[in-house]
């Protein structure tokens, strides 16, 4: 499987700018999106915007090749440390934010000692059984972590009130712009880290991990690098959950949680940046419209299983695939058998 | 071209490495010049892969030590020891093979382009970047692969992969390079010119050992010769003085027969009938 973004040869001027085009097309349609939507379907939308920076953080791990089944208690991490900040220390929240961020990066930073000795399905259930320490920690230690009932009335974003201009961040719109500017500037970095000479070694650990090591890649060094910056991100994403939602517990960060992650990241495909991110919007949009619609919804591990069978038997490269064989068929179709290879590679 | 001290720049003094009760690598000791090309043979599970595993850091030596400019590396990742200058080769087509052929090679230059994390994030590292790229490419041209830089690796025949191989390894910049079967699966044409770019990289100052089948590669290639069996060493040589020695010729011999005649390992005096030795 050819990888796109390394693989994919410098972008000229002209699509680099249809490209910007495209983003700010993108953006204007996040900036009207709640103003389409009721007010509970706006909660679904900052909600959304959360998970699209747990499973794009995610994706950055997976690059290294290895696949947790930690992250979403990583994201737990993050959520209570800054949730225990603004609460217990009094720290005002767009730090707390931040410093929670840090505590799940530097959680990765220790569990990457004991885990990284370990690669492929030793990993992944090496990560799941770590995942389960923190969350009994948590659940043993009510002080100050709330036992199994978790943390509750959590402080909420500081209004801003410059007298002309206030803003309350209850309000699931304000706070969905508030989310947004986090999430984007986040997944900016995200992209940057990939497109740079760090992203084209993790990709290199993927596919040889021996012979990155042979011209001098510390394989260790990187791997704990992507687990601590994709840590840093998912912990930044627990503590935007906190602070919306106003409680959490145990259970939230459990890992009937991480499967939903699972299942965006595969059914979206992990190839290329956007795909996870398609999966999540995708698979959100059909949860919550098309099921609740139904009345389904109590049904949706049921469907979500469904789905990623489907994914997987004919789809196996997720739905960032379609576009790319979208666009192959179209070319059969106008140009005759004459152009039918050159696209589709 | 010796080291300014007098010492060998690698060397192996009573190398041992044991698989549970199965003793791969047994007391061993070696040592190369600098600027030597120096040939690694002996009849199929003497222990020459598993001599060089341990030498570039794959696994720790059970006993003994590997030194490198008279420095004890024994047991140190293979990454250090790639910083250090000592870089291997893989057998066969160990590539990205997801990569096109640049990036390979630009991975290659990991070494070469250090540059901070909030740099890289920035763009700032572009021109240590656009430096390394050239580098790469630099490495490409010496193996003739220059005008294939953007081709996937997937779509390049097995000849050309192993160029490739050796100038990811190349770009490096190696003091020492480890060369493991160099000319396995090449035609005797590819053979000719793959030997005559390892003299080019050993006359640019790179000392070279390998491990090779293929003896009459091995016999006009190499300045000096040890030979393993068992694990430990048999003979250690000019190529004449290896090719005419009795011990060397009845461990192949005797290895031949008990390979059922497959000849992989081939006759120490292949050099006059070694051709089939190339397949």
């Amino acid at each position: 499987m050819p990888d796109p973004a390394v693989a994919a040869p410098a972008d000229g001027p002209v699509r680099r700018s249809f490209g910007r085009l495209r983003l700010v097309f993108l953006f204007a349609a996040l900036a009207v999106l709640p103003y389409l939507l009721s007010y509970s379907q706006q909660e679904i939308a900052v909600l959304l915007v959360i998970n699209v920076l747990l499973v794009s953080s995610y994706r950055l791990l997976t690059l290294t090749g290895e696949w947790s089944l930690g992250h979403v208690v990583i994201m737990g991490v993050g959520a209570y440390a800054s949730a225990l900040l603004a609460k217990r220390l009094g720290v005002p929240v767009p730090l707390s934010l931040l410093i929670g961020g840090c505590m799940a990066a530097g959680t990765a930073a220790i569990l990457s000692f004991p885990l990284f000795r370990m690669k492929g399905f030793y990993f992944l259930i090496g990560s799941f059984a770590a995942g389960e320490i923190i969350r009994l920690i948590w659940k043993r230690f009510t002080d100050p972590f709330g036992g199994p009932k978790g943390l509750k009335r959590i402080d909420a974003f500081p209004d801003i009130d410059t007298g002309f201009l206030s803003i309350d961040f209850y309000e699931p719109v304000n706070y969905y712009f508030l989310a947004l500017v986090v999430v984007s500037a986040s997944l900016f970095v995200l992209y940057r880290i990939e497109r740079s000479r760090i992203g084209l070694t993790f990709h290199a650990i993927h596919w040889q991990d021996r012979l990155a090591e042979s011209v001098g890649v510390d394989t260790f060094r990187y791997r704990t690098l992507a687990f601590v910056i994709a840590s840093f991100f998912a912990g930044i994403a627990g503590g935007l959950y906190a602070h919306y939602v106003g409680a959490v517990n145990p259970t939230r960060f459990s890992v009937d949680q991480m499967v939903y992650v699972l299942v965006w990241a595969i059914v979206g495909g992990t190839a290329t940046f956007h795909g996870p991110i398609l999966g999540v919007v995708v698979l959100t949009v059909i949860n919550e419209m098309v099921l609740r619609g139904l009345g389904l919804d109590t049904a949706r591990p049921l469907i979500y299983g469904a789905i990623l069978i489907l994914s997987v038997l004919y789809l196996p490269d997720g739905l960032e695939s379609l576009g790319p064989r979208l666009r192959a068929w179209l070319q059969r179709r106008r140009g005759g058998p004459a152009a039918a290879g050159g696209e589709a590679a | 071209m010796n080291a300014p001290d007098g010492l060998p720049i690698l060397e192996a003094r009573g190398l041992t490495r044991r698989f549970g009760g199965l003793v791969a690598v047994d007391d061993f000791s070696f040592a190369v010049r600098e600027g030597a090309i120096h040939g690694l043979i002996g009849p199929n599970g003497a222990g020459k892969t598993t001599t060089f595993n341990v030498i570039s850091g794959f696994y720790a030596p059970t006993a003994g030590q590997v030194l490198y400019r008279g420095r004890d590396i024994s047991g140190r990742k293979t990454s250090a020891l790639a910083a250090m200058g000592l870089v291997r080769t893989f057998q066969g087509s160990t590539l990205f093979q997801e990569f096109s052929v640049l990036d390979n090679a630009r991975v290659g230059r990991h070494l070469g382009a250090r540059s901070g994390f909030l740099s890289r994030l920035l763009g700032a590292d572009r021109a240590s970047e656009a430096e390394a790229d050239a580098r790469a490419r630099d490495a490409l041209a010496f193996f003739g692969l220059e005008d294939l830089a953007d081709e996937p690796v997937s779509n390049l025949p097995h000849g050309h992969q192993r160029m490739l191989g050796m100038a990811v390894a190349l770009a490096a910049e190696p003091k020492v390079l480890l060369l493991d079967e160099p000319f396995t699966g090449m035609n005797p044409e590819e053979t000719r010119r793959m030997m005559e770019l390892v003299r080019r990289i050993r006359d640019d100052g790179v000392t070279v050992m390998l491990v090779e089948h293929d003896m009459q590669a091995v016999m006009n290639l190499c300045d000096i010769i040890t030979v393993m069996n068992f694990g430990a060493l048999l003979v250690e040589g000019a190529p004449d003085e290896v090719r005419n020695d009795p011990a060397v010729i009845e461990a192949y011999l005797g290895s031949a027969t008990g390979n059922g005649g497959s000849g992989n390992g081939g006759s120490p005096n292949g050099g006059a009938n070694g051709a089939g030795d190339a397949a």
